[in-house]
């Protein structure tokens, strides 16, 4: 969220899952909404089916959204910034560009417009295969709504120009000022069900709690009052990303990795890397509720508890901060994160004492700005969204109505730049990863389900009927898919979903890793994985191999 | 007709979308959850994992005791073992490696993984523990991922 983060200066979904009906234009990229975010996605069914929205759909694969799209752009993958350069070039030159919003409430206009001069959709056209006449009607749509709002996922964020695909959207908003009203804005949507609230509480290696700077000597010194301890130990450099922790291991940087609930065993890019890594280290502890591929590797193995059976809050991707509350008791010995945690540090010499959930809520919002007004009382009567500063506030349903939380909004001059690793010769296709319906991010959950296990049994690559007949595949066939970090195989689905050239694989099959085969290139702000694309190779396996 | 013995309104745990449910318990086992009303989210509706995507919690592998790896890690792609033992044990254990580690090492040595899947009130609590007990800025999670 680095993208928003620099453009507004908050990087959340600026508005809510209940104002989208309100919009007349939708344009969703790179989030596949119906199977990643389903009931999200009932309102913009219902936008485009009841209140006759139109809707933008701007993505390489012919995804159920495609059903209710008005306009559907299918570009090469990694091409992002220069179709939305191309947008903003349109909206520009034809003057539909909103001339009081970008006086009163942005800066950089002329950076912008310098930077896109000349991005004429033919030129874009040359690089995403989109044609220059839909490039043209798209910004027309979306410039000429009286409210647009842009919604994207993680294919946007997660290409080694994550960052910059984040930014040339913003630009778009900017250019328009479809933001701070209802069913406008610039929202990312969340893909796990704390994602929020884990960047909220300062689990991220540069910024405490609410997004407070560790470099700041001023922050250091409030939180280490906060906490009663010496203002010396907080350390006020920037800390490790997930991906460079795993390169320090190797390097010898690192010597011991504490996980809580996290399985980077298949949910990490270039999964070969990570074994090597998780079996340098010189101490690892997992603490979960399941021994999965990760815990393999650990020293001690901590049983933690389910959503079902601790209370608690998460951050939604509207910024909601919610209850959940225990409804069965702990197995066995297992016990809540936070008991654990406690305990620890402890025994690390801390002097801690909280009896509960909400005793370490009312601490955590005294040191976070956002989030000072709540308490687990005020949430019993619903959830609230943050900023949410006093006890009395309502919370704040859409962000930067009034002024952006940085001030002015910044337009950037986004340069395009290719992937890292496009198909070439060796590795002729490219590989794109994500999510279906049936199955949850590694699996861990959903895979235990025989329910859910039983309607998508195992793990498949999606291939175009062209490639398929290059190949002699049929559908069913077993395919050998090799990059040039690792190879699995997978049943071939003929489908024309995917575009020619590109296949597509999910995440959630352990047996099946589609992360063997990602390349852990990142972006390099944001430190995002290119899980998007990658350049691959196929060929048919007998079933008896 | 089952009649629950309890019924608790909570959050979806699968996606970012916050989903309110109604999670209905007889004999210690979840056999139906609602998508509730009284919310601006989802209206009672849910998708097919918040409906029926939770026999994970009743999984029969479920972890029920702190583990000890017995086994060297092998090279050789053998089994790792592990052996059940206390939480004094356990705990014992790694707080006096993690102590080790950094005295030998320093604080940036150590690094913490939290969770997009763990509650607010978990996450803040282990990056406090990494930043004002360790000493280090290495905290991340998979939201990048």
């Amino acid at each position: 969220m680095a993208g928003l983060a620099a453009t507004l200066g908050s990087g959340a979904m600026t508005n809510s899952i209940a104002d989208i009906p309100q919009a007349d234009v939708l344009l969703v990229t790179g989030s596949n909404t119906t199977e990643a975010h389903p009931v999200l996605a009932l309102q913009m069914k219902k936008a485009v089916r009841k209140h006759g929205a139109k809707l933008i759909l701007i993505d390489p694969r012919k995804i159920e959204l495609a059903d209710f799209a008005y306009l559907h752009l299918r570009h090469t993958p990694g091409s992002d910034v220069a179709l939305f350069n191309a947008m903003a070039h349109v909206i520009i030159a034809e003057g539909l560009a909103n001339e009081s919003f970008i006086a009163e409430r942005t800066e950089g206009y002329d950076l912008l417009v310098e930077a896109v001069r000349d991005w004429t959709p033919e030129r874009a056209e040359t690089i995403s295969g989109v044609p220059a006449a839909q490039i043209r009607q798209a910004a027309r749509l979306y410039a000429q709504a009286k409210n647009g709002a842009i919604f994207w996922a993680m294919g946007i964020t997660q290409h080694t120009t994550g960052t910059d695909n984040v930014k040339v959207l913003s630009n778009l908003a900017l250019l328009t000022g479809h933001i701070g009203r209802p069913g406008t804005g610039l929202n990312p949507l969340r893909g796990q069900n704390n994602v929020q609230g884990a960047c909220d509480m300062g689990g991220l290696p540069n910024v405490f709690s609410g997004y407070q700077p560790v470099s700041s000597e001023e922050v250091r010194r409030k939180m280490a009052a906060a906490w009663h301890i010496p203002y010396e130990r907080l350390s006020p450099n920037n800390g490790l990303t997930i991906t460079e922790i795993m390169h320090g291991i190797q390097h010898g940087r690192i010597k011991a990795v504490f996980i809580m609930g996290e399985n980077p065993m298949l949910s990490d890019p270039n999964l070969n890397h990570v074994e090597q890594s998780l079996r340098q280290l010189e101490f690892l502890v997992v603490q979960d509720i399941f021994a999965h591929e990760t815990a393999q590797f650990a020293d001690v193995i901590l049983p933690a508890v389910s959503f079902a059976e601790k209370e608690g809050t998460f951050t939604s991707t509207e910024r909601r901060v919610q209850l959940i509350r225990p409804a069965l008791p702990a197995p066995g010995e297992a016990r809540p994160d936070w008991q654990i945690t406690l305990d620890l540090a402890n025994r690390l010499g801390a002097n801690w004492s909280y009896d509960s959930a909400a005793a370490i809520f009312a601490e955590m919002a005294t040191v976070t700005p956002q989030y000072a007004g709540m308490n687990h009382i005020r949430l019993e009567q619903g959830g609230l969204q943050w900023p949410c500063p006093t006890p009395e506030h309502p919370g704040t349903p859409i962000l930067h109505t009034q002024a952006f939380t940085r001030g002015k909004g910044l337009f950037c001059a986004i340069p395009y730049r290719a992937p890292a690793e496009m198909p070439d010769e060796a590795y002729p296709l490219i590989l794109s990863t994500g999510r279906i319906l049936y199955h949850w991010h590694g699996g861990t959950m959903s895979r235990r389900s025989p329910g859910l296990n039983a309607i998508a049994p195992e793990a498949e690559v999606e291939i175009h009927p062209k490639d398929a007949a290059a190949y002699q595949v049929r559908s069913g066939d077993l395919l050998k898919v090799s990059s040039r970090r690792g190879e699995v195989v997978a049943a071939a689905r003929l489908t024309r979903r995917s575009p020619v050239g590109t296949i597509f694989m999910t995440f959630h099959y352990a047996e099946a890793a589609a992360n063997l085969l990602t390349i852990d290139a990142v972006d390099p702000t944001s430190k995002i994985p290119a899980y998007k694309v990658c350049a691959v190779k196929v060929e048919k396996v007998s079933r008896e191999q | 007709m089952i009649t629950a013995e309890k019924i608790t309104h909570t959050t979806c745990p699968y996606c970012g979308v916050g989903c309110q449910i109604d999670m209905h318990v007889k004999d210690g086992l979840i056999y139906r959850v609602d998508g509730r009303w009284d919310n601006k989210v989802n209206h009672g509706n849910l998708c097919v994992k918040g409906r029926f995507g939770y026999d994970y919690v009743h999984a029969p592998d479920r972890l029920r005791h702190p583990l000890l790896r017995t086994r060297a890690k092998s090279k050789n792609g053998q089994k790792p073992g592990f052996t059940p033992v206390t939480w004094d044990k356990a705990l014992d254990l790694v707080a006096n490696r993690l102590r080790h580690i950094r005295d030998k090492h320093g604080p940036d040595s150590i690094a913490f993984l939290v969770s997009a899947k763990c509650s607010n009130e978990e996450n803040y609590l282990l990056q406090k523990l990494a930043r004002a007990v360790i000493g280090t800025n290495n905290v991340d999670h998979c939201a990048r991922l």
